[in-house]
């Protein structure tokens, strides 16, 4: 048993993973990826309107009003949970930013003195600090979800409740609030600072609609934070396998906590982002966007059982499901169809995959 | 290896633990040495698990007391006795198979480099310490490959491994060659004889007797919650001990 410790190892009957058995080639997100690009080749010669500039930011921005959530929703799959609430948080954070900011916009009521006030000819409303009612109501809009997100992941983590119950719950919870707040009517965004909130949601730089930019920016914060900071590894930890990471000393609770209001905030965002290109936030907004997010997010690799997913795949899930809905839309083809092939379709990516890692 | 002047790693005396009517443990006095290896055998109910647990920090004795490398310990937590240098090699090993083997090694312990506010994982560092590790344990092992594709025996380095990061003194290793191959037992049995060799105390908890006498200086017997054997491994044989265990013979 004597033998130097120093020597290097040699690897003589373990071989080198190759590349293409590691990393995104070997995963899911790599085949949609491919089944994606093979998507758009064939759409270029179906239509020759597919990639005129016009579509394309059309495309862009479509799949990014489901895409940031898709993100947040990620998260808690990879941890193995699932959250359901996310239409309904979408809903609710939305018509709260909304009435929020009418509420402030509003002079001679106690709140919105403190916010505006009127000018000289008696019909135009001034801001008395540009901007400021446009914080507070965002600001409101995401504390809500951020609630939410707390109370799901206290009794997901804390009380032990499955996730498909209480985020089933909570879908039904925060829907039911949001037409007790506006009485089953819809909100607008209004006021003085209106303008900035519509330039903030739904314009556009350079081209660019101003959605798809929040969504980059945010898939690359969300790649850092999964693969370059401890909270990642424990998120990746907590879906492989829960009792290790609780013996490892990983703080199973908290990061829990963390990913459903991360899930929820995500999903705030989303909503306030559609409510300014609907211009209004409906009652009945964004009903069983869920069901669209989740999808996305298998699509895309995101594992139900956990430990596998992340924002490229999330995004590659909803480019995907948006090229075909648009596809289908350019070939003229019923619009009730879509729903079929997105179902088709979610079978199709999980299956390819069971067959690949069989294989292996 | 072991000298009898030593101070012990690790010392019990009188631990008892009740869980309401029913006594798991009862009287239990041991030793462990700095570089001993050790058996802790016994039947299903014997009260081994329990008592790893309250080594572990995973329960407190009712009574009896705890001392570890000479001072008496209180234990609340796994981390505590993580803390002291007690590292415990779980039956199941507590691997993340989705993650890397540097991942699973520095699991809830990563290192990070600072970029500004920012914290972020030094994969670098992580990898080659996982790598000098998985040498010093004579295991093939590669830190950058997922766990879910790797032998047993290799999970096994990784769980090790583990124990390693924080040059712990003691190591318990709950059933480790229950679940895997022949060739692999070997390798695990290696594994334990490598790190006597650096001086560290392993109690290895197994029902497989050719493994107890492959690797351990002393095996202790537990039956119904007491010790009835504590003896040299060469004063000893599997039949002494197959009848310690069963309650053929009452004590030794």
């Amino acid at each position: 048993m004597a033998m130097p410790l120093e020597s290097p190892i040699s690897f003589t009957n373990v071989g080198r993973i190759r590349w293409w058995q590691r990393g995104i080639f070997a995963s899911q997100t790599g085949y949609v990826l491919l089944a994606l690009a093979v998507l758009l080749v064939v759409m270029h010669f179906a239509s020759p309107y597919f990639f005129t500039e016009g579509n394309m930011q059309n495309v862009a921005k479509n799949f990014s009003f489901i895409a940031i959530a898709t993100l947040g929703v990620t998260f808690v799959i990879i941890t193995g949970g699932i959250d359901l609430s996310v239409g309904s948080m979408m809903c609710f954070s939305a018509m709260i930013t909304s009435m929020v900011m009418t509420e402030l916009s509003a002079p001679g009521s106690p709140a919105g003195s403190l916010f505006v006030h009127m000018a000289a000819d008696g019909k135009t409303v001034l801001a008395n600090v540009p901007g400021l009612i446009l914080l507070v109501s965002l600001l409101a809009g995401l504390g809500v979800a951020l609630l939410a997100g707390l109370v799901n992941g206290f009794c997901i983590a804390v009380l032990g409740l499955s996730p498909f119950v209480t985020t089933l719950g909570m879908l039904s919870i925060v829907r039911g609030l949001g037409y007790v707040v506006s009485n089953g009517r819809g909100s607008f965004p209004g006021g003085p600072d209106a303008d900035y909130f519509y330039a903030l949601t739904s314009g556009d730089v350079l081209g660019v609609p101003v959605p798809f930019i929040y969504l980059v920016v945010l898939a690359v914060a969300m790649a850092v934070m999964l693969h370059h900071s401890a909270f990642g590894r424990h998120v990746f930890a907590l879906g492989g396998n829960e009792k290790a990471a609780e013996l490892t000393g990983i703080p199973v609770v908290r990061v829990k906590i963390e990913v459903y209001v991360i899930c929820a905030l995500a999903a705030g965002l989303q909503g306030i982002i559609i409510s300014g290109w609907l211009g209004s936030a409906p009652a009945n907004m964004a009903t069983s966007y869920e069901l669209n997010v989740i999808a996305a997010a298998v699509i895309g690799g995101a594992n139900l059982a956990g430990g596998i997913g992340g924002p490229l795949g999330a995004i590659v899930g909803c480019v995907l499901l948006e090229v075909i809905r648009n596809g289908l839309v350019l070939a003229q083809v019923s619009s009730y169809w879509q729903q079929t092939l997105v179902g088709v379709i979610i079978i199709l990516a999980v299956l390819v995959d069971r067959i690949r890692s069989r294989m292996i | 290896m072991t000298s009898t002047e030593a101070t012990p790693v690790l010392e019990l005396t009188g631990i008892g633990k009740e869980f309401g009517a029913i006594r798991a443990l009862h009287g239990v006095d041991m030793q462990v040495l700095p570089g001993e290896v050790v058996g802790l055998m016994g039947d299903n109910g014997a009260g081994k698990s329990t008592l790893v647990k309250i080594i572990a920090g995973n329960f407190r004795p009712s009574q009896g007391e705890i001392r570890f490398a000479g001072s008496a310990v209180h234990f609340n937590r796994p981390v505590d006795a993580r803390g002291v240098g007690i590292e415990v090699v779980y039956q199941d090993l507590a691997l993340a198979d989705n993650l890397t083997a540097a991942a699973n090694v520095f699991l809830g312990r990563e290192l990070k480099r600072k970029f500004g506010p920012l914290a972020l994982l030094d994969h670098k560092a992580m990898a080659a310490r996982a790598l000098e590790l998985f040498g010093e344990l004579r295991s093939e092992t590669r830190p950058d490959d997922l766990v879910k594709q790797m032998s047993g025996g290799q999970r096994q380095a990784v769980a090790i491994a583990r124990t390693r990061l924080s040059n712990a003194r003691l190591v318990m290793m709950d059933e480790p060659t229950a679940a895997i191959s022949v060739r692999q037992v070997e390798q695990v049995l290696g594994l334990i004889h490598r790190l006597k060799e650096q001086g560290v105390a392993v109690m290895l908890i197994s029902h497989r007797m050719p493994d107890v006498f492959a690797v351990c200086d002393r095996v202790i017997v537990m039956r119904r919650g007491e010790k009835r054997a504590d003896k040299s491994i060469h004063q000893t044989s599997p039949e002494e001990v197959t009848a310690l265990i069963t309650g053929a013979k009452e004590a030794a």
